[in-house]
């Protein structure tokens, strides 16, 4: 953890970053514009409706029904778009690993493919949100206003510096730090679990794309006073005078007044 | 400088130059009758006798950078534009406070280094007179003649809280803001005058414009004086004084031993002094305090997760969070005779913090009535020989650790993956039976201490070598210790519970029979020291000069 | 210490430990004697404390060449990274912790190594001394009595009279701190003004929200509209007057008789403002329809109109109510029909009034 954040605010992080950015998303147009010949970002071909809707069966039918219709274990996901599968399922929220009061990031369990055919498959069923096009991803937005936006939109739950927060019983709204850019904008538009929605008319794509451009500015600037200290606050900072700041401070007043043998 | 004799020059002239201005200095300000007095002034050393003098020398840090800061800060509430260089709040409608706090940290060279070293140093201040205080009540430095002092010294806590507070609601940042907010709904709960005084504090409705140039002159001015006048105050008492001093072979109530201040003691304080400084410089070049630029600007409406008071406010906070503001089905805030009664704020806002200062301010008093201990005392008690202040004493401490997790009940659910709401369950028990646990816990550990104490002054410590005896038997060797370390161990007082006396019309009144309850409560469990006798006795048992043990009631390690 | 034996009833020490007295304690054996240190009897290592106090020192000069370094050789300007910045802090930081500690630990290891290290005792002294007490009296007594102000009660009171007046200018002069509280805490910008209802607008922009703007599960921070152009006073009126618009399913809706009409089609809206001290509530979970304080974690049931179910505030949020305009947008069709925000004295007044 220590050392990916380190590396995270290396001067030439940013320029990865950007680099990565820019070849995924770059990728996936591609893959999107090639493939298929309908719009580009919502990949809704009809081969990948239907390789879709057979790892939908085997994988998430259990819960969510077959058909997506839903069932006591899981919401239907008739209407939640292709962005809402991206999301849950590229960030390996989905499939959950069990019942819980909110389902955990982990290690994606199907690749960009299958997700790719998941994503078609439940856009088949009902207009919903789309996949984000790659242009509002590209981080060049204005982040000044993406800043304000995020403090009255977001901040009070994800915290003004997305190190993320608590929420009611057991749930909490999580540090954004690491999150594509893709990934928060879906978020935004489909409201995950407890997260509200954010549709366009509430927030304008060009609002998230700042809202994107400022969290990746921030994150790829690190901060200029040194170690963040989790960015949480007086709570960390008081931890931390207490424990390392007297620590040493008693380090040295014990060897101040030993003896020299 | 022309330092010529005057015709009636006295009849020292000295010889070098700096000794001519030495000497005129002196014969204007009679600095030799000081040095005289002080110069070989003995202090005793203990690295818990540092406290103070870090809590003094993060003061003067803290007025140093504070000066600087003043240079660059510009205490207004005017709105403008951004127009500095940090990208993310660029053109942003901001206060002209938080904007020349952001200048002082984007365009100042070394602004944000004596941001974040103020910062620091007011965090080690306030922890500091902290543990100072601490480390004063669990050693019973606070007894006859240093009753006063300690009240000074608990003057100087509510002031440091107070400079803390003040400085922390400057930058007008989003944080700040609403914890000057919360202040304002604290402020409200007041009968009768609440509103009155939010109005007056704020210039009328909350924000308003006025507030950070007050608190402004408050903290730069009106505290800092007050803290630099009890800080003499409390040095003059000091010295008065003189220091006290951990029990010790030579050491009495009559005496005090340790270092000359000239040279050892002045150079290890002196030098202390740059060491401090280091340790918060370093601090400040390496870990971030109070990143206002995250925060963003104050406005009403947004608010981050994790909107916490700096340390020393948190306790109050944390009661905040813990008092429910309905039980059952019953309402804490009460309308009675067509007025608002928000107790669900005012008891907790003010209770827990009124009961730790008036006990903080009366423990002296208290504990002297109790015990009708009238004498003077400059040898302090180790904790474990004053079992029950020591369990009060932590009893107290858990209390505050309790309100002060619950500061940051939040982040203790988020970072342990435990839900918001239980960590506010588990800390309202705790609230109540957290005390009695400490107090009892305490109290059995001091008393086992003691105990420990006892075998070790008359059986020696324990070496870890085990001899086969011929008969068979393992025993572990047990080292004597020499009469120094055993006086450590046994030179303390172990006062009996003191009965109920009769006053001067040969009456025992009420009382003077709770004052005997209570003083039976505060020494009914103790561990006399040892004597010579049962030294002379554990001796004989064994007939050795090494104390080697096999008694029955005796520790024996035999595997 | 010693003295335990003391304790006769009427002597205000303690009673001495039974059975234990001044014989059966131990004798204190005095400061034990001094042992020497390796640099008081081998010059090879005084000279070596000596090389490594100076070298202390030393390193306490380029500590502060560091700071120099750093301060003149990194400026900042308007295309500063923050890296450059964090760069320049750590440098100033690491300068002066050199510097300071190189001349701190250099000063206590000279006194610690090679100062003399011999415990030394002090006498105490009577703070008090009987005499200078008595001394006192009869200077104190001498100027009462040159005073003569026990045999002139007519001055003394008057004096005293005089003395106990003469603050409360002071205190009066502050009366200009601030306005004398009215009843505008009970009031918010949402007021229709000259009977045009007031519409409900994004925050920070300000641009109205119309209702097919509001999906089911969104929420929106909300300004009244007009906020944004107010010249003078424009935070204190979003402190009073900020809002959060939800929409959820009608059904879970449960609006007590007389406020049927204060939503619509599952939108409502509620003060952002917690009753408890006034953090803005603005953490909205569009599933449990909780709303949360983040400050003390007041918890806001949204389909029992925002009765408090945990947490410390004591009353429900102040709904707002709210209607659509002719285009579609949303309105607040009246102000808050209580005062917003934390209890005050007066509040329950304000309230009685606003509904009178």
């Amino acid at each position: 953890m220590k050392a990916l954040s380190q590396k995270r605010r290396h001067p030439l992080a940013a320029i990865a970053l950007l680099l990565m950015g820019l070849l995924v998303t770059g990728g996936l147009y591609a893959v999107a514009s090639t493939v298929n010949q309908a719009k580009a970002t919502t990949s809704t071909n009809a081969n990948d409706a239907e390789e879709g809707g057979k790892l939908f069966a085997a994988n998430c039918a259990t819960c969510h029904g077959m058909g997506a219709s839903g069932s006591q274990a899981g919401p239907s996901l008739v209407g939640v778009g292709a962005a809402a599968v991206d999301f849950q399922v590229g960030t390996g929220r989905m499939p959950m690993q069990m019942n819980g009061p909110q389902a955990y990031k982990k290690p994606a369990q199907f690749n960009e493919e299958q997700t790719r055919q998941l994503a078609a498959y439940v856009a088949s069923l009902g207009p919903g949100p789309s996949i984000p096009e790659a242009g509002l991803l590209d981080e060049k937005g204005d982040a000044a206003a993406g800043g304000e936006l995020f403090r009255t939109n977001c901040a009070m739950c994800h915290n003004a510096a997305a190190a993320g927060g608590a929420l009611t019983r057991g749930k909490f709204a999580p540090a954004l730090a690491g999150v594509s850019g893709q990934h928060i904008y879906e978020a935004m538009v489909t409201g995950p679990q407890n997260m509200p929605v954010f549709s366009d008319a509430n927030i304008s794509p060009e609002g998230k794309r700042d809202i994107i451009t400022f969290l990746k500015q921030i994150e790829a600037n690190g901060s200029p006073g040194g170690a963040d200290l989790g960015a949480l606050g007086p709570v960390s900072e008081g931890l931390f005078i207490w424990i390392a700041g007297l620590g040493v401070i008693i380090a040295f007043t014990i060897w101040l007044t030993s003896r020299t043998s | 400088m022309s330092a010529t004799a005057t015709p009636d020059a006295p009849a020292f002239v000295a010889k070098t130059k700096g000794g001519r201005i030495t000497n005129f200095v002196d014969e204007r300000v009679g600095g030799s009758g000081i040095l005289r007095e002080f110069g070989r002034k003995v202090f005793p050393d203990h690295w818990s006798f540092m406290f103070g003098e870090v809590a003094l020398y993060s003061f003067v840090i803290l007025l140093l950078s504070g000066t600087f800061l003043t240079f660059f800060f510009d205490p207004s509430m005017a709105e403008t534009r951004y127009a500095g260089s940090y990208m993310p709040l660029k053109n942003v409608e901001m206060s002209v406070a938080y904007s020349s706090s952001l200048n002082i940290s984007f365009d100042v060279r070394g602004g944000l280094f004596m941001r974040q070293v103020h910062h620091w140093s007011a965090l080690l201040f306030v922890a500091s007179v902290s543990v100072h205080m601490l480390r004063v009540f669990f050693t019973g430095a606070f007894r006859k003649p240093r009753e006063m002092n300690w009240v000074v010294g608990g003057v100087l806590l509510i002031l440091s809280m107070a400079a803390g507070f003040t400085g922390y609601s400057l930058p007008d940042d989003l944080l700040s803001g609403n914890g000057l907010r919360i202040i304002d709904g604290v402020i409200k709960s007041i009968p009768v005058i609440g509103t009155y005084i939010s109005f007056f504090l704020f210039g009328g409705e909350f924000p308003g414009t006025a507030i950070i140039g007050r608190l402004y002159m408050l903290h730069i001015l009106l505290v800092p004086a007050l803290i630099l006048l009890m800080i003499v105050m409390h040095l003059f008492m000091v010295v008065v004084h003189k220091h006290t001093q951990y029990p010790g072979p030579g050491r009495n109530d009559g005496n005090v031993v340790g270092y000359p201040l000239g040279p050892v003691y002045a150079a290890k304080a002196g030098g202390f002094f740059f060491i401090v400084f280091g340790v918060i410089a370093l601090m400040a070049g390496f870990f971030t305090i109070n990143p206002i630029w995250n925060y963003g600007p104050y406005d009403p409406s947004p608010v981050s997760a994790g909107t916490q008071p700096d340390w020393y406010i948190g306790f109050v906070d944390g009661a905040l969070r813990l008092m429910p503001g309905i039980i059952g089905d019953w309402k804490v805030e009460q309308i009675w005779f067509g007025h608002v009664f928000t107790f669900n704020v005012l008891l907790p806002a003010l209770v827990p913090a009124g009961i730790i200062f008036t006990v903080l301010f009366t423990y002296p008093w208290i504990e002297r009535w109790i015990t009708k201990d009238n004498r003077e005392h400059h040898v302090l008690d180790r904790p474990r020989n004053a079992p029950t202040r020591t369990a009060i004493g932590m009893a107290g401490f858990v209390w505050y650790c309790v309100m002060w997790a619950a500061a940051g009940s939040d982040l203790i659910a988020t970072h342990f993956h435990v839900s918001l709401n239980d960590v506010t369950y588990w800390l309202r028990a705790l609230f109540f039976i957290g005390p009695v646990i400490a107090f009892v816990v305490t109290k059995r550990i001091a008393l086992a201490l003691q105990r420990k104490d006892r075998e070790i002054a008359l059986h020696g410590r324990e070496t870890g070598r085990i001899v086969r005896l011929p008969h068979g038997e393992f025993i572990e060797v047990h080292a004597p210790l020499d009469e120094y370390k055993r006086y450590k161990l046994v030179g303390f007082e172990s006062p009996s519970p003191l009965p109920a006396e009769p006053n001067a019309n040969g009456v025992v009144d009420s009382k003077e029979k709770r004052r005997a309850k209570l003083s039976q409560w505060f020494f009914e469990d103790r561990v006399a020291p040892a004597t010579p006798a049962e030294l002379a006795a554990a001796h004989g048992h064994h007939g050795e000069h090494e104390a080697i043990e096999s008694g029955e009631n005796q520790k024996t390690l035999s595997h | 210490m010693g003295n335990h034996s003391d304790g006769s009833p009427n002597h205000s020490g303690t009673v001495a430990t039974a059975g234990q007295n001044e014989v059966e304690k131990f004798q204190d054996p005095g400061i034990p004697p001094h042992r020497l240190r390796l640099a008081d009897t081998d010059p090879k290592a005084a000279k070596r404390a000596e090389r490594q106090v100076a070298l202390l020192f030393g390193s306490s000069v380029v500590g502060t060449l560091i700071f120099l370094v750093a301060y003149f050789a990194i400026d900042l300007g308007d295309d500063t990274s923050i890296a450059t910045i964090r760069l320049q802090n750590a440098l100033l930081g690491i300068g002066t912790a050199f510097a300071m500690l190189g001349i701190g630990t250099g000063i206590v290891h000279w006194a610690k190594a090679l100062m003399p290290d011999h415990e030394v005792s002090e006498e105490r002294h009577a703070i008090r001394t009987e005499e200078d007490r008595l001394a006192a009296v009869r200077i104190v007594d001498d100027i009462v009595e040159e005073t003569g102000i026990k045999r002139r009660p007519l001055i003394r009171n008057t004096l005293l009279g005089a003395v106990a007046l003469a603050p409360l200018p002071a205190l009066a002069v502050f009366g200009d701190l601030g306005p004398r509280p009215d009843n505008t805490l009970a009031h918010t910008m949402w007021a229709p003004q000259d009977g045009k209802l007031k519409r409900l607008t994004r925050d920070p922009d300000g641009t109205p929200i119309k209702a097919s703007d509001v999906t089911i599960g969104s929420a929106f921070h909300v300004i009244p509209e007009g906020l944004n152009e107010l010249h003078e006073g424009k935070l204190n009126e979003k402190a009073k007057a900020v809002v959060l618009l939800m929409r959820l399913n009608p059904e879970s809706l449960n609006p007590s008789p007389g406020r049927e009409n204060w939503g619509y089609n599952g939108i409502v809206a509620y003060s952002k403002i917690c009753t408890h001290v006034g953090c803005p509530v603005a953490l909205y979970e569009q599933q449990t329809h909780h709303l949360l304080c983040p400050c003390h974690q007041s918890t806001f049931d949204l389909t029992q109109e925002c009765k408090v179910i945990f947490g410390p505030a004591s009353r429900p949020l102040p709904q707002l109510p709210i209607a659509v305009d002719s285009e579609g947008y949303l309105v607040a069709t009246s102000d808050f029909n209580e005062p917003v925000g934390p209890s005050y004295w007066e509040r329950d007044e304000h309230e009685r009034n606003r509904n009178a």
